[in-house]
């Protein structure tokens, strides 16, 4: 079974998932900070594959995928970094990137790549769900890949219902329509998240986008299974000389 | 003066799928996609509505100064051996093609209800253009640009701000055309009730390339007639546009692309060299790859990252194409040349002494390549002269020896 539908039955509320961007701060830490993620308590990794043009991505998780790339991440040397790192680390582990580096690397190659090192899922936002449902979901299921999609406030009930057809292990609800790392208000987002819950999808729901602290977790945790944190966390590790204690003290804070 | 509404059963148009061939489409991530998808819907029917095109074909002619002149170039044609015709973009209102666009798409985006109007720019042309119709229409007008290009096109910046726009600098990556689209698609993403992008070229997801076309074919329905009354026939030996993102050349082939006795030359900034590694060429130096929404050939390194372009022209510094382009190049329907700063440099020299006209840097590399078309003393060479060349004076001068 695929260790992210594991997750959701053995835990099905307050999961806490962090986004981390592969390479960053230095280029060997991917793996460190997912072992230190695990170990601090949190219950699934999103890794993110540095693109030279993020466009969903505010100032933050840009500025670490610049400083990602420069350290020498690409697709290549994360699937190197993460040879055996299952030998260490059970939670769930999601790729995120943009669609062009993944083209570039071929679609199945990756895919196959994947697989071999044990990632559970992707999260490629310029990937249409029309493209996806007629190019690539054989391939993604054959290795055993959850795509994971994206539905905005904006997102009308019909197509969030088409898009929870097609997703396999959550659905990531975008607490508004905003690049990574905008704060805006979580209380007018309530109606939104609960007319989601309302709707009893088949997929459990994640909110993400502004997520930074206990507070916003906790409100997004009252509609949904749970939610991710990106930018607060890239920030909180961006000048870090301990990462061990500094992940450590971040999710603490949080959970 | 007609917009060409018409779905076209044109194998260079696009599908009904957004594509040309292999390129285009969207990929967008879901924050854009009711904006994207209402425009897809609905651009079609407003601008074959009577009475959109009535305002747009009046603004056209009483505001642009359109139809734009084709003009003899009797001692260019002297100097290369052919019949040389100049398509006057740059006497457009605000001083080149883009224009033709700006209003369109305002008019559109006021059909949609839209409050507040974003742009990108590279030379500052169509960041002009749009500050111009958001002035015109009363919106608010952001404009992104980069911060390379807010010094080396000062005098466009200072007309945005006159015209009331807010020009917003890029500061990430090259800090050129590529970061100002990067910026003004994030700026979308953050205000998907109340704003219209207003892309200003053939670039983007679907329906920009082919909306942006729509606007742009006024030029070649308008080279067709005055080719006729001037020749006799309304097909020219050659055509011959600048391509950054290819609106001016889209607009320029659009009418011709079905003709086959009608050839089509595409002039990219080649830099300082296709293979310096300081070039924009990028059906030389690209590879099918995915930017801004589009796939099309996109200069890039082998993992897919993209490659920071250059070329002396800030309209032309870009390191993708219209996936139109992309798809004329593959088919080979179109001939692409490219020309190097400095022969871009030397051909606006040579504009402005033999025919007392001073083209933009853009256009000056279309004008670049008359020296390297097999070209015979009957054939009937229509250059597209995309803009004039007030915003690069202060290039011009420092090249001046
Ligand atoms: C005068 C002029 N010509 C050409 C271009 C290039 O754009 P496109 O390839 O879309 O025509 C620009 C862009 O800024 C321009 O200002």
């Amino acid at each position: 079974m695929n260790r992210i539908d594991q997750l959701f039955r053995n835990k099905p509320q307050r999961i806490l998932n962090i986004y981390c961007t592969a390479g960053f701060p230095a280029l060997n830490d991917t793996v460190s900070v997912v072992e230190a993620l695990q170990q601090s308590g949190a219950d699934m990794v999103e890794l993110g594959m540095p693109f030279s043009d993020p466009l969903a991505d505010g100032p933050v998780i840009q500025d670490s995928s610049t400083r990602a790339i420069a350290n020498g991440m690409r697709i290549s040397v994360l699937f190197d970094q993460l040879k055996g790192f299952r030998d260490r680390v059970s939670l769930p582990v999601i790729l995120m990137g943009y669609m062009n580096p993944v083209l570039q690397f071929g679609v199945e190659n990756f895919c196959k790549k994947c697989a071999e090192v044990g990632i559970d899922g992707l999260i490629l936002p310029d990937l249409p769900m029309d493209e996806y449902e007629h190019e690539y979901k054989p391939l993604f299921e054959q290795y055993g890949l959850h795509l994971i999609f994206l539905v905005t406030p904006e997102t009308s009930e019909a197509r969030i219902r088409k898009i929870d057809s097609l997703s396999k292990g959550f659905v990531y609800a975008v607490s508004s329509s905003s690049t990574t790392g905008k704060d805006k208000v979580m209380a007018d987002q309530q109606v939104y998240f609960a007319r989601l819950k309302a709707m009893e999808l088949k997929n459990p729901v994640l909110i993400g986008f502004g997520i930074r602290d206990r507070g916003t977790f906790e409100t997004a945790c009252t509609n949904s299974n749970g939610a991710i944190i990106g930018s607060a966390f890239v920030k909180a590790i961006e000048n870090s000389t301990n990462l061990q204690h500094d992940i450590q003290s971040f999710v603490k804070g949080i959970i | 003066m007609d917009i060409a509404v018409n779905t076209s059963q044109s194998r260079y148009h696009v599908n009904e799928k957004g594509y040309y061939g292999q390129f285009g489409g969207a990929y967008i991530p879901e924050m854009l996609y009711p904006n994207v998808e209402e425009l897809r819907q609905q651009y079609l029917q407003i601008m074959s509505d009577p009475g959109f095109q009535q305002e747009f074909e009046q603004l056209l002619k009483d505001y642009v100064g359109r139809p734009s002149p084709l003009y003899f170039a009797k001692r260019l044609s002297e100097k290369y051996k052919a019949k040389i015709y100049l398509k006057r973009e740059d006497l457009n209102h605000t001083g080149a093609h883009k224009v033709n666009n700006t209003i369109g798409q305002i008019l559109l985006a006021k059909r949609l209800g839209k409050k507040r109007i974003i742009a990108e720019t590279g030379a500052g042309q169509h960041g002009v253009a749009t500050a111009t119709v958001c002035a015109l229409m009363d919106l608010e007008c952001i404009v992104y640009m980069g911060s390379v290009d807010i010094q080396r096109q000062a005098p466009n910046v200072a007309r945005m701000k006159m015209l009331g726009a807010t020009v917003v600098p890029a500061t990430s990556g090259s800090k050129t055309l590529k970061d100002a689209t990067n910026e003004a698609i994030r700026d979308w993403i953050n205000n998907p009730v109340d704003t219209h992008y207003i892309i200003g070229s053939v670039v983007g997801p679907h329906p920009y390339p082919d909306m942006v076309a729509r606007f742009q074919s006024v030029i070649s329905e308008e080279i067709k007639q005055q080719l006729l009354e001037k020749t006799g026939s309304e097909d020219p030996d050659y055509v011959i546009a600048c391509v950054g993102g290819g609106s001016n050349a889209a607009g320029a082939f659009f009418h011709f692309t079905d003709r086959g006795n009608v050839k089509l030359v595409a002039v990219e900034a080649a830099g300082k060299g296709v293979n310096s590694g300081y070039s924009a060429a990028t059906s030389q130096l690209g590879r099918l790859g995915i930017i801004h929404a589009s796939k099309t050939l996109l200069m890039q390194t082998d993992d897919g990252q993209i490659v920071e372009p250059h070329s002396i022209s800030a309209g032309l510094d870009y390191p993708g194409v219209g996936p139109l382009h992309a798809h004329l190049y593959e088919t080979g329907r179109a001939q692409f040349l490219n020309a190097t700063d400095d022969e871009s440099l030397a051909a606006a020299y040579e504009l402005s002494l033999l025919e007392g006209i001073i083209p933009a840097l853009e256009s000056a590399h279309a004008l670049a390549k008359l020296k390297e078309l097999p070209l015979q003393p009957d054939n009937v060479v229509v250059v597209c002269l995309s803009g004039r060349g007030d915003k690069d004076l202060e290039t011009y001068i420092k090249h001046l020896k």
